[in-house]
């Protein structure tokens, strides 16, 4: 067992909850609403000294029952120590847990990448969009139970819906507000995402080729 | 003078003239209330750079805000190669899905390999045999140098040297065709299985990499000598992205990037794998952080790779390559075939997987690019219920915008080069 799990559980009590050991390493389970201040004070306090975000991902057991986790991989670069922080959350509340990018700018993308496979939002995250899959992509979060391997879409619908996409589909908001500081932007572009069109996939129809 | 903006440039041609020649299409949007030019040096430009192009390595996509040639703000897109290989890990045993990490890092495929059957081994409990150590750590290191030889041919070329990439690449045919004579293939090699390896090294092999090691650091030194004090090519490199200690570990840098920051932190020596205690080799750091120090700390790398490559042949012992264990590694396959007990375990094998125990393991190796982990949990079946690759190119090149925004254009292509990136890793 990790020795800084004592000196956690006195600072914080009841927020941190059950501690175990597999395959020699740590795990330790944190409230969702303390996270953040549990990995600052790991990160911050003199003698822990967890500096480097090594991973930041997520688990969805088989189990529908079971709360999906967010699992925080630590390492103490001077201590030569490593800590495992998860975080459970339960299906029925909202998925949603404080965005650790204000302690590590590593945080940025891994999280971006959680969002966009499991669907778990974070707050305060600058910048969160889909990481991996395309910002319109409509199908849900692929690394959920619930999806199926082969994706919700036939191919030749992916196809369809991938011609059928809006050139600005494949920009940022924020790239395209670059473009639109003045008049760059095409007027019916402008007019589509005054509508609030961009990201809109069209109904899907039933194809015979497949 | 109007306020700074952006306008997007449209460089495509939209058709040719009545006398054949390509349609002139005015710099910038025209103004939708006249004809008047825009004021370039108020603008600010939005560049589409990929996700076809030779200087991002792959599919990577960057769309830039330019100031004339400064880099004001760099916006990274992936996943155009995304295959989905942690969901597909899910569906698969654990010997199953060695193949998938072959094509993650397709650049170094045996030290994924190595990597993925060891976080198996460890979450299973396994204790592999010495022979399968050090042959393992045979396998590491050719990758590393493979790895390294890209970076280095392919960063050249970017920076307006060709000559290294002939060079280099000639080296790392070399270590393909012991990959090949090892593995029967070039890319996805496979090499290992959860307890043991796929095969044995073959007749001439250890001779073959004796030779490799002798020759290959002369070959460095001369390549060497053409870069390392070569003005034009310092002039393209010191200074160039340059990230802080500090920085580079709040990023998650890790391998030579975080080690040209000045971070000895090794995955070898620090949390030692495959008996790595016990070879005699250097971790070589940098000072600055910049394009220069990540050259330096490379090309002594694979300086070191060699040294560590001929500790392992002269220590090579003989031996089972397997461990003995019917039933995590296949019989072979004369007894599958009139053994009856030798037939079970092979069927329960195939048919059934190995299953590993309830629990979770977070394993990684420093491979080529840098701390390459694998994170499995496992709910006691034999497919594991969560894999996770930690890719280091995923977040050493989430710092590109921090090292590139302010530098020139040119010299954000040098950046992303010395980051050495690897599409099949980042988009998994």
């Amino acid at each position: 067992m990790n020795p800084s799990i004592e000196p956690l559980r006195r600072e914080f009590g009841d927020s941190v909850g059950r501690a175990s050991v597999s395959c020699g390493q740590t795990i330790v389970y944190v409230h969702r609403d303390r996270v953040r201040d549990i990995l600052r004070w790991l990160k911050e306090t003199p003698g822990e000294d967890y500096d480097f975000l090594v991973d930041l991902t997520a688990v969805e057991y088989r189990d529908a029952e079971r709360p999906l986790e967010v699992v925080y991989q630590l390492r103490s670069l001077t201590r030569n120590a490593e800590l495992r922080v998860k975080v459970e959350l339960g299906k029925a509340e909202p998925l949603t847990v404080d965005s650790v990018m204000p302690l590590w700018q590593a945080a940025n993308w891994l999280e971006r990448e959680v969002y966009d496979m499991f669907g778990i939002r974070f707050q305060d995250h600058p910048d969160l969009r889909r990481l991996l899959m395309w910002e319109t992509y409509a199908e849900g979060y692929p690394l959920r139970k619930d999806f199926p391997l082969r994706g919700r879409f036939s191919r030749s619908e992916q196809v369809r819906q991938a011609l059928a996409a809006n050139p600005e589909a494949h920009y940022s908001m924020e790239e395209l507000s670059i473009a639109e500081t003045q008049y760059s932007l095409p007027a019916e572009m402008r007019e589509r995402l005054e509508r609030g069109q961009r990201g809109q996939i069209p109904e899907p129809v039933e194809s015979s080729d497949d | 003078m109007t306020e700074p903006r952006t306008v997007e440039l449209d460089l495509a041609t939209s058709g040719v003239d009545a006398a054949g020649h390509p349609t002139r299409i005015p710099l910038g949007v025209t103004d939708p209330s006249g004809s008047r030019e825009p004021d370039l040096d108020a603008e600010h430009m939005l560049l589409n750079v990929g996700p076809q192009h030779p200087a991002t390595h792959g599919v990577l996509r960057l769309v830039v805000e330019l100031d004339g040639e400064v880099v004001k703000r760099v916006v990274p897109h992936i996943g155009y190669l995304h295959s989905g290989f942690e969901k597909l890990g899910e569906y698969r045993h654990y010997n199953q899905i060695i193949p998938l990490t072959d094509r993650t890092d397709y650049l170094a495929p045996m030290a994924n390999n190595v990597g993925l059957a060891m976080a198996a081994e460890q979450l299973m409990g396994i204790e592999i045999t010495e022979r399968c150590k050090v042959l393992r750590v045979i396998a590491c290191e050719l990758s590393r140098i493979i790895s390294h030889l890209v970076w280095f041919g392919t960063t050249a070329i970017d920076i307006g040297a060709f000559t290294p990439f002939l060079w280099t690449f000639q080296e790392r045919e070399k270590v393909y065709n012991l990959q090949e004579a090892w593995t029967g293939a070039r890319l996805t090699t496979s090499l290992t299985r959860v307890g043991g390896m796929m095969a044995d090294i073959p007749e001439g092999f250890e001779g073959e990499l004796r030779a490799f090691c002798a020759f290959f650091p002369s070959v460095l030194d001369e390549v060497d000598r053409l870069l390392m004090r070569n003005a034009i090519w310092i002039g393209r490199t010191q200074g160039i992205g340059p990230m802080t200690a500090e920085e580079a570990i709040n990023y998650g840098l890790s391998g030579p990037m975080l080690r040209a920051s000045g971070v000895a932190y090794d995955v070898r020596k620090d949390r030692p794998y495959l008996d790595y205690e016990t070879y005699d080799f250097d971790v070589p750091i940098g000072e600055h952080g910049d394009v220069y120090d990540r050259y330096l700390v490379r090309m002594e790398e694979m300086r070191q790779s060699v040294r560590i490559l001929e500790q392992a042949v002269a220590r090579l012992p003989d031996g089972p390559l397997n461990v003995d264990d019917p039933r995590v590694i296949l019989p072979p396959k004369t007894a599958a075939m009139s053994d009856m007990e030798a037939m079970i375990f092979h069927f329960k094998q195939v048919m059934e997987g190995v299953p590993a125990p309830v629990g979770e393991v977070y394993f990684s190796i420093e491979n080529g690019k840098g701390e390459l982990g694998y994170y499995f949990v496992s709910d006691g079946t034999a497919k594991p219920v969560r894999w996770r690759i930690r890719p280091p190119s995923l977040l050493n090149v989430a710092a590109l915008p921090k090292m590139a925004e302010g530098h020139l254009f040119a010299d954000m292509i040098a950046i992303n080069a010395s980051i050495d990136i690897v599409m099949g890793e980042i988009d998994r």
